[in-house]
């Protein structure tokens, strides 16, 4: 039979606050442990919680961003639970009238197709602490600086029918987040997590099958392989005549597989009720018109301009906008040189190379969108070839100057002399009489194919600094005699 | 609506509640005597009534982001039953 994967996410993202959401203690990653769990974050008796402003403008911010109905009165509940890292034993969070309804938001995939996904809504809630279960002598330890940092929980609708897709919509909602200044997104350090809902049905049919869920996988990487184990596992049951057990499951990034958390056997029942030590919030329409004044370009505006103004194809622009400074930079490049297409190229491929090959992220890019525009700008007025461009950008990010000064230093400026390379040509061709020969005595095609011998003799002699076009003009002149 | 003993029980594990099984039959009906109020009330039309979240009839206050709280870890883990480098220990949980 023919399946069809069906997967819903639920992404949990840290806002980027300075304080907690319900008390005044600082929110950082790491620390030593509890020097930032205030007696609200312990749950100390009589504790009552007080709304961070902050995380209410944070949460409409996302809202209007995603072009979603925000909630006008919003009401936080209590989601009971037991877990020590949660010591008052539940959760605020929301439930009933989350700030974020429904919104929708359109990825772009790798061959350039664009996929709308519904997201159903988005939550505040506070985070957790952390637990840690080694040697304490039979007990656990429980660290809760973590807890009562803001979280804004975006559930998707079951749009995703692959893990490019859901890859790709994590890095739509990553880049958004980032855009808006809301998260710095690190997913290292657990500011964006992910727990992934998947089924399958037999493709055609409308009915979900039975799904499972797998809970915080916290990268990208992690999400795609999760995904394909997860799949594979419910393949081999259903194939084989089985039923899947709804059930929350862990990835396991050793062993590449997910397997169930037995602890959570007794189905969850939080027992939702409204938190009676809060009041609903109401947010009017000058709060949101003051939000939306202060919006900045978001990743979908910015790569349809990059398209109708610098004329990118779908996926470049997609690729290029997902990351504020990524984009800024593009622009700066573009601006300088005079070729949005070129530029696009340019950082997409040799500068996004460099700073994969050294681990650097764009913020600390040692070229500035300047000296890369400048240096392209050379390629375009004929002073250097486009490969001899590639060397003098490495020794431009090894910080040897700009590219005039390495051109100058090194002497690449491209031969366009046509009279110097009519004699390298003819040299060339008096070295190699057999290939003349052979050359033109065969037909069109392989004379196409034996052109190359040729010039790379003449890029050999010039130390490649021949100007290509004119070297397979001249060569083409010369060979047909 | 009605509850049954299974019902208590089920709440009862969920809320880390002990009930001794000689109360869970008094503890079922006084439950659905309550639920029984809560029937009567629901047949009061209230289609011209506003929903009230709250009884204070007041919205929200909300703080500034700022941090106001100190470091007081060795005060609290004073009066903790246990901590150890820094962490409050409590009964093994293991997911």
């Amino acid at each position: 039979m023919n399946w069809e994967m069906v997967i819903g996410l639920e992404i949990h993202v840290q806002l980027a606050t300075r304080s907690k959401i319900f008390s005044g203690s600082e929110v950082a990653f790491g620390g030593s442990p509890n020097t930032r769990a205030s007696a609200v974050d312990l749950a100390m008796p009589g504790m009552l919680p007080v709304l961070n402003e902050e995380v209410v403008r944070m949460g409409v911010l996302f809202g209007l961003g995603i072009d979603a109905e925000i909630g006008r009165t919003s009401v936080f509940d209590r989601k009971n639970y037991f877990y020590p890292d949660l010591p008052k034993g539940y959760q605020i969070s929301q439930f009933e009238h989350p700030i974020v309804g429904n919104g929708e938001v359109t990825v772009v995939l790798a061959d350039g197709t664009e996929k709308q996904i519904g997201i159903t809504r988005a939550h505040l809630e506070e985070d957790a602490g952390k637990s840690l279960h080694e040697d304490f002598h039979g007990m656990s330890g429980i660290d809760l600086n973590r807890a009562g940092t803001p979280l804004l929980e975006i559930v998707s609708e079951p749009d995703i029918r692959s893990s490019e897709e859901a890859i790709a919509y994590l890095k739509y909602i990553h880049s958004l987040v980032t855009y808006l200044g809301i998260s710095d997104g690190n997913m290292a350090e657990g500011s964006m997590r992910c727990d992934v809902n998947l089924s399958l049905r037999p493709h055609g049919t409308k009915e979900f099958g039975t799904r499972t869920e797998i809970k915080n996988v916290n990268s990208f990487r992690f999400v795609e392989k999760a995904i394909a184990v997860e799949y594979e596992r419910q393949l081999d049951i259903l194939e084989d005549g089985g039923s899947i057990t709804q059930e929350t499951r862990l990835y396991d990034a050793d062993r590449n597989e997910t397997r169930s958390m037995r602890s959570k056997e007794v189905a969850n029942d939080y027992r939702y009720f409204p938190e009676p030590d809060l009041l609903p919030i109401v947010i009017d329409e000058t709060f949101i018109q003051r939000i939306k004044d202060t919006m900045p370009e978001l990743p979908r505006a910015k790569r349809d301009r990059f398209q109708s103004e610098y004329k990118l194809s779908n996926y470049d622009a997609a690729v290029l906008a997902a990351n504020r400074t990524l984009a800024d930079y593009f622009e700066g490049v573009a601006a300088t040189c005079g070729d949005a297409k070129l530029a696009a190229n340019w950082v997409s491929v040799e500068l996004a190379a460099l700073l994969n090959r050294h681990d650097v992220a764009i913020e600390y890019t040692p070229v500035s969108a300047e000296d890369l525009g400048a240096l392209i700008a050379r390629i375009k007025d004929d002073t250097i070839s486009g490969k001899i461009a590639k060397d003098v950008f490495e020794a431009m990010w090894n910080g040897e100057g700009t590219a005039d000064t390495i051109i100058d230093a090194r002497g690449l400026r491209q031969m366009s002399d046509q009279g110097e390379l009519e004699t390298m040509v003819a040299t060339v061709l008096a070295d190699n009489p057999n290939q003349v020969a052979q050359y033109r005595a065969a037909d069109e095609t392989k004379q196409k194919k034996m052109l190359g011998f040729f010039v790379g003799q003449v890029m050999k002699a010039s130390r490649g600094q021949a100007n290509p076009g004119l070297v397979n003009k001249l060569l083409n002149q010369k060979l047909a005699g | 609506m009605t509850v049954t003993t299974q019902d208590i029980e089920n709440v009862a594990t969920l809320a880390r509640l002990r009930i001794a099984p000689t109360e869970i039959a008094e503890v079922t009906d006084r439950i659905s005597s309550v639920l029984q109020l809560v029937d009567q009330m629901q047949a009061v039309d209230t289609g011209d009534t506003e929903p009230m979240a709250n009884p204070l009839g007041e919205v929200q206050r909300l703080r500034a982001d700022q941090v106001t709280e100190s470091d007081q870890r060795e005060a609290f883990q004073a009066i903790a039953p246990a901590a150890q480098d820094g962490l409050y220990l409590v009964p093994r949980v293991i997911d």
